[in-house]
């Protein structure tokens, strides 16, 4: 079965043109693969290269070199339109951030993946809907902007949001983070219905028992550091 | 491909709507802006950063045949925009195109009640029968949330807020495919410019409208526009996806610009 995500020789650096254009290499030689159904997991010490290995997944951060197939199409490589094309229809990303524009509600936020796809919009409302309700978002916020919602509640909208279309392949930042039981048991449970039918997963998971139970491997991002004194 | 599977019709076709290929303004010796050049394909919304002084507003003006560019081409749906005569740019500018204006003030006419603004375009393009003009006026006026007990004030009697949302009704009854915005929610208090965000993202996506928007907002790019352009000196330094170019910025310029943003 083909991969959906195929990364080889992937590297990275900053480079810091107002501080001197000081150049820090953060990645070298970044290899992994996730076929349809598949979830990965990334692990490594905070701060050795797990969100901007993602980042860069998502095509959010411009690759130094190397290949970064997502669904066939070279992220590292994709015009702007190419990656907004595979966002929208294939690639879905559950950062760990809700970035909303104020004022919309809820349950617009959530329905808003699916109205860019062109789906009609009474359809996307109840898909919306019937996420809100299965991670016990209580109805009466559905109408509220999720902004001024609790840490918890905004990284349930996000999952929500991240879940309203069937993204063929997703990458999951620490999902169950800061969830209570019952809201970690949905998010799991989603993501186990998501590989279910198919879909290439990506995931930082913080959290060992969520790790242990939906990931089918785990690459250590470690190996990914380049070999140089810092 | 997996679209396909998924029974969802792309958006957004292949052919470009708008193309802008070495596109130069001088002033005299001095650089207005210099050889830009892009693709706009329909639906996608283009932002354009930088300092004032950077050439976005010249450019801008370039683009909407406000000014004439010394060097370039600009074609519009196959049409070359540049070589057209004056009377077919005007159509075009009344018909299939907007402009919003940073001041309300320089979009509206001050003295026409706000119904009387967004009529007036229609019969520019030729509308004729008094109660439809009236009633596409009041749909348009409810879908830039100004209530209809409104439309026989004039734009004098509105708030800013107000006064830009009818800009916006004024330029979008005639259901243009391509809208230049000049610093839309400079000006206006943030809860109203959340308020026009939200308005202009749905407009944008429910009709499929082409936008391009100079602002030097950052964060009305990041929510509104899928392509960004960060112009200094006249020249475009750098583009891209708008998250990546403010993410992960590569030129010396952006990467200034975007860590210059105060937190809230």
């Amino acid at each position: 079965m083909t991969a959906m995500i195929e990364i080889s020789g992937l590297s990275k650096s900053f480079t810091l043109h107002n501080q001197g254009s000081a150049v820090i290499p953060v990645m070298a030689g970044a290899a992994l693969v996730v076929a349809p159904g598949e979830c990965v997991g990334l692990t490594g010490q905070s701060g050795a290269g797990k969100s901007t290995l993602m980042r860069m997944v998502y095509g959010n951060y411009l690759a130094a070199g190397g290949s970064l197939r997502v669904a066939g199409l070279d992220v590292a490589t994709a015009s702007p339109r190419q990656i907004i094309r595979l966002r929208r229809e294939t690639l879905g990303y559950v950062s760990q951030f809700l970035r909303v524009v104020p004022r919309v509600p809820t349950v617009d936020v959530v329905a808003d993946p699916l109205l860019q796809l062109g789906v009609r919009a009474d359809v996307a409302r109840t898909r919306a809907e019937s996420l809100l309700a299965r991670l016990n978002i209580p109805q009466r916020l559905w109408s509220l902007s999720p902004t001024t919602f609790s840490g918890g509640e905004q990284q349930r909208v996000n999952i929500a949001r991240g879940f309203a279309h069937p993204y063929p392949v997703l990458l999951l930042d620490e999902p169950t983070a800061s969830l209570d039981a019952v809201n970690r048991e949905v998010v799991l449970t989603l993501i186990e219905e998501a590989k279910a039918r198919g879909a290439a997963i990506l995931g930082i998971f913080h959290d060992e028992g969520a790790r242990g139970r939906v990931c089918d491997r785990l690459v250590d991002v470690t190996g990914f550091t380049p070999k140089v004194a810092a | 491909m997996g679209a396909v599977e998924l029974g969802i019709c792309a958006k957004g076709n292949e052919q470009p709507l708008f193309q802008v290929d070495g596109l130069t303004k001088y002033y005299g010796t001095r650089v207005g802006c210099l050889d830009v050049s892009f693709d706009l394909f329909p639906g996608e919304v283009l932002g354009i950063v930088g300092e004032s002084g950077s050439g976005k507003s010249t450019l801008l003006s370039c683009l909407a045949g406000h000014l004439r560019p010394d060097l370039g081409s600009v074609t519009y749906d196959g049409r070359d925009v540049l070589g057209m005569a004056e009377t077919e740019r005007r159509r075009l500018s009344r018909t299939e195109w907007a402009y919003v204006h940073q001041n309300p003030r320089d979009g509206l006419r001050m003295g026409v009640s706000a119904g009387g603004n967004v009529g007036e375009r229609l019969m520019a393009i030729g509308a004729r029968h008094y109660g439809t003009i009236r009633d596409t006026a009041t749909d348009w006026l409810g879908r830039v949330e100004i209530a209809a007990d409104r439309i026989d004030d004039r734009p004098s009697a509105f708030s800013g807020g107000m006064q830009q949302r009818l800009q916006i009704a004024r330029n979008l009854v005639t259901g243009p495919r391509l809208v230049f915005m000049d610093e839309p929610t400079g000006g206006l208090d943030v809860s109203v410019q959340a308020r026009l965000l939200d308005l202009l993202r749905g407009l944008v996506r429910d009709l499929g409208l082409s936008v391009i928007i100079v602002t030097h907002d950052l964060a009305v790019v990041r929510l509104l526009a899928d392509r960004l352009m960060v112009m200094k000196g006249g020249r475009v330094v750098e583009q891209g996806l708008t998250d990546q170019v403010l993410d992960d910025p590569q030129h010396a310029y952006s990467q200034l610009l975007v860590s210059s943003v105060l937190q809230v």
